[in-house]
Parts: C-alpha cells; sequence; structure tokens
C-alpha cells in the first residue's frame, strides 16, 4: 500500500502519494478548492475511512467523512455544534472546527472534534452526527478554563484518548492548558503544573496557558510532550508537573515552536520546529534559517537537522498540525509550511527535500497508510 | 406559500448546482426549513446554532435585508442568499 501525505490548506486540500521507499511523490487535488482544511485524519481503526475539518471564508464549519481512502466525501449530517444557549446564557456559535482524533480502538466509530470557540464534540457513527461533550462545554469552570480574550477564538487541540483506557482523555486549549478526564469527558481538571505562562502576570497559574501542540506516545502513554507558546515539556505520569525539557535547546534557538512529532516506536525520540518566539513573536523560521530539532534521550539533549533546508532567508512558519512521521520504523518526517512547500526526509530528519511547493498556506499534514 | 430562493454560488453543491430554487413558508425561518428538506445541511452553513445569520452572509426578502429568521416572506416573494464581498 502506498503512503498518502493528506496536505490541508487554507484554500483546499491535496494529496500527496509516494511508494514506500518515499523517492517520487504524485501530487494530488485540489478537493474542497476554495475551503478552509484544518485538519485530514485517517482512521486507524478503519483505514478507508477519513474525516476532514473544513470551511469557507462565508460558510459555517463542517465536516466531511470519505469511506473510499479520499476519492469522495459526504458532509456530516450533524456537524459539531453547541447546544441551543437558554435565557440569558452565553450563545456559543461553533466558528471552526479545528481538531479531529479518532477515538479509542475498542470503540469503532468514535471520534472527537475540537473547535474555536473551545468545544469539545463526539460522534459515535463514524463522524456522521456529532453531539456536544457536556462535561466540558457546560463545566462551570469553562468560561475561566477557555480564556475568552483569545482574539481569533481559543483553540481545543490535541484530543488524546489513552490506548489503554478510553474513558481516559486529555486536551489541550489555546488559550487555557492542558486538561485531563478520567471519566470520558464527564469531569476534567487542568494539568498544566510546571509550565511556563510569561505572559500572565501571574505565571503561577493553574490554567490559562497556551500549549500549542500536546502528544502522548502510543506505546508508552504515561508519556507526554507539549510544545507551548513558552517552551517544550515532558511529563511522565502518575507525575503531575511537566518538566520544561526546551532549556536544553540552544539559547539562541530558544524552545517556542507549534509541532511536536513522536518517533512511532522509540517514546525518548522526538522532533520539534523551532520558531522565532522573540521581542513581537514573529514566529518564522530563526534567522531565516529553517532547521528542525530532534532529541534522543526524551530531551535531555537536542540535535540540529538542517542538512537540504534553505540556509538563509527562509521565513516560513509551520503550525501545530503541519508535522507529521508515516509510522514506519524508521520513519520519514514531513512538514508543510504557511508558503505552500512541504518538505520531507526519509532518514529521520538527517537530510530534507522539498517535495512540493507553491501550494497555499499549509494547515495541516498528516500520514495515511 | 411558495417562493423562490435564489441560491449563492458557494452554497449550489446543496442544490445541485440550481442558482434558485422553490420552498415554502411564512417566514425566514420556515423558508429555510423548507430549503433544508430539500437540500440536507445547507441550513447550518447559513445558519449558526444559535439561529444567528452568519457573519458573512446576508439574507433579503425582496429587496429588504432580512436581520431575523422571523422575517415575513410573502407568496411569490423572492428570498436571496447573499454572500458577503469578503475574504482573499
Amino acid at each position: 500500500m502506498a503512503d498518502t501525505l493528506w496536505i490541508g490548506t487554507r484554500k483546499g486540500l491535496f494529496s500527496l502519494r509516494t511508494d514506500r521507499a518515499g523517492r517520487r511523490w504524485k501530487l494530488g487535488g485540489p478537493q474542497f478548492l476554495g475551503h478552509v482544511v484544518h485538519h485530514v485524519v485517517q482512521d486507524p481503526r478503519e483505514p478507508r475511512v477519513i474525516l476532514l475539518a473544513a470551511r469557507t471564508g462565508h460558510l459555517g464549519p463542517t465536516v466531511m467523512r470519505s469511506v473510499d481512502r479520499g476519492r469522495s466525501w459526504r458532509e456530516a449530517a450533524a456537524p459539531p455544534a453547541f447546544r441551543k444557549a437558554g435565557d440569558g446564557e452565553d450563545a456559543r456559535a461553533v466558528q471552526r472546527v479545528f481538531w479531529l482524533s479518532a477515538g479509542h480502538r475498542s470503540e469503532s466509530g468514535t471520534w472527537y472534534a475540537g473547535s474555536s470557540p473551545a468545544g469539545l464534540f463526539r460522534s459515535n457513527d463514524g463522524g456522521e452526527r456529532w453531539e456536544p461533550v457536556a462535561g466540558f462545554n457546560d463545566h462551570p469552570m469553562r468560561p475561566k478554563w477557555a480564556a475568552q480574550g483569545t482574539p481569533d477564538g481559543e483553540f481545543l487541540h490535541s484530543i488524546l484518548i489513552d490506548p489503554r483506557d478510553p474513558r481516559h482523555l486529555y486536551i489541550a486549549i489555546s488559550i487555557g492548558g492542558v486538561f485531563e478526564s478520567t471519566d470520558a469527558g464527564t469531569s476534567w481538571t487542568p494539568l498544566n503544573e510546571g509550565c511556563a505562562a510569561d505572559f500572565l502576570p501571574d505565571p503561577a497559574v493553574p490554567f490559562g496557558h497556551d500549549p500549542h501542540c500536546v502528544v502522548q506516545h502510543p506505546l508508552e502513554p504515561d508519556r507526554l510532550y507539549q510544545q507551548n507558546h513558552c517552551g517544550i515539556y515532558r511529563l511522565d505520569r502518575p507525575g503531575r508537573r511537566w518538566q520544561r525539557i526546551g532549556e536544553a535547546m540552544p539559547r539562541k534557538v530558544g524552545d517556542v515552536g507549534f509541532p511536536i512529532v513522536l518517533h512511532p516506536t522509540n517514546p525518548d525520540r522526538v522532533w520539534v520546529l523551532p520558531m522565532d518566539g522573540r521581542t513581537v513573536w514573529p514566529r518564522t523560521s530563526i534567522e531565516g534559517r529553517p532547521a528542525v530539532y530532534v532529541t534522543a534521550d526524551a530531551g535531555k539533549s537536542w540535535q540540529r537537522l538542517d542538512r537540504g533546508l534553505p540556509r538563509t532567508q527562509a521565513w516560513f512558519t509551520v503550525l501545530r498540525q503541519a508535522m507529521c512521521t508515516d509510522g514506519h520504523p524508521r520513519p520519514g518526517v514531513y512538514f508543510g509550511t504557511t508558503a505552500g512547500e512541504v518538505w520531507a526526509s526519509t532518514n529521520g530528519g538527517e537530510s530534507w527535500r522539498c517535495i512540493v511547493r507553491h501550494l497555499p498556506e499549509i494547515y495541516s499534514v498528516t500520514h495515511a497508510a | 406559500m411558495p417562493c423562490t430562493v435564489r441560491i449563492a454560488s458557494p452554497l449550489r453543491s446543496y442544490t445541485a448546482g440550481a442558482g434558485a430554487v422553490t420552498a415554502r413558508g411564512r417566514t425566514l425561518a420556515e423558508v429555510l426549513a423548507s430549503l433544508e428538506e430539500r437540500c440536507p445541511g445547507i441550513r447550518f452553513r447559513m445558519i449558526d446554532e444559535q439561529d444567528r445569520i452568519r457573519p458573512h452572509l446576508r439574507l433579503f426578502v425582496n429587496s429588504s435585508e432580512a436581520r431575523e429568521l422571523t422575517a415575513e416572506v410573502a407568496d411569490g416573494d423572492t428570498v436571496h442568499v447573499v454572500c458577503a464581498l469578503s475574504g482573499g
């Protein structure tokens, strides 16, 4: 079976297909031309199923579903939506479906979606009909957890389902923090101890942080990593205090970025792509020289990987859903840029080459087997 | 009461490409419910879950802009679904 990279962009959906070797890539698409595609996710339990989160500049948000590996798509009958507000209640409406996660392998057809403004939704029928998760969306603390002041609306993302227990969930909110549920989303508690929140007057708050991306290793689910607005972190459960492993990054590079990507079998190996977080937060490649960094020892040390990447004057941004591996034992690593380029490495990041350019602004790069 | 609903191009994937469809109703809410029956999924792309018209859409009954779904629609009226000129 060939590998596919699904490329979600600000102007539609594209695909890149290759043989196993990854030497040649064939660009397909666009599909949904003109749609904003935030996330594209294959169902690991049923690989022919792919879900896509989309909207357009004018129309409301929705979810599209394919049951034939992306050849044809059908819209969800009931896309994610908040419940109708009662008198005097905050009348929230989903502006964008931002994140999709397939549910636990024991729960066929279960999916979760995260939205902006921050909302959590669940489907039990493969993404056809979505219901709000009341335990989070109506939680009395939710208005405080999900900071209402984020100009573009706060995003709920990084919905993680413990592979050992379908009732054990993590979510992240930018801005809001990381939250955990052990009862299938009925109740939630903040999980942000040790994370910095340099942008707040009191940096030791229990929530209000800005996690950009949180990942959980599938083979060692007690190992979490987080790329935050304020650093790179690791958390080994049942511990509750995040350790800032970004402190080991070179000081002039720093540890700001958006994506963080796991090695499929080695819980100690993680890739990040630092962005410039100084002064007015340009969030571009540092000094115009993009580089991926990898740790092989769970964050004790980091190695710069920039062979093949531009040496100068490359000022792109890589967003949180726009970096992935292909899941192979010696994985290919891929990222897409806001300048519409996709870069690939077939050797774990040792060297890179651009496999497509001139696409629209890339929001999401995900792998499908 | 039948009326004509003129459909903006971004929504014509729901009307099999038709630029105008017939619907029924005495208010805009009823007309949109009738439209949804014929073209499933179209209403939520136009109207949010709190029954508000989405920010980049405008609805007109004949030449009058309707800000609420309670707006009245008469037999033979034309409802215009217009996408605001924005984006890039």
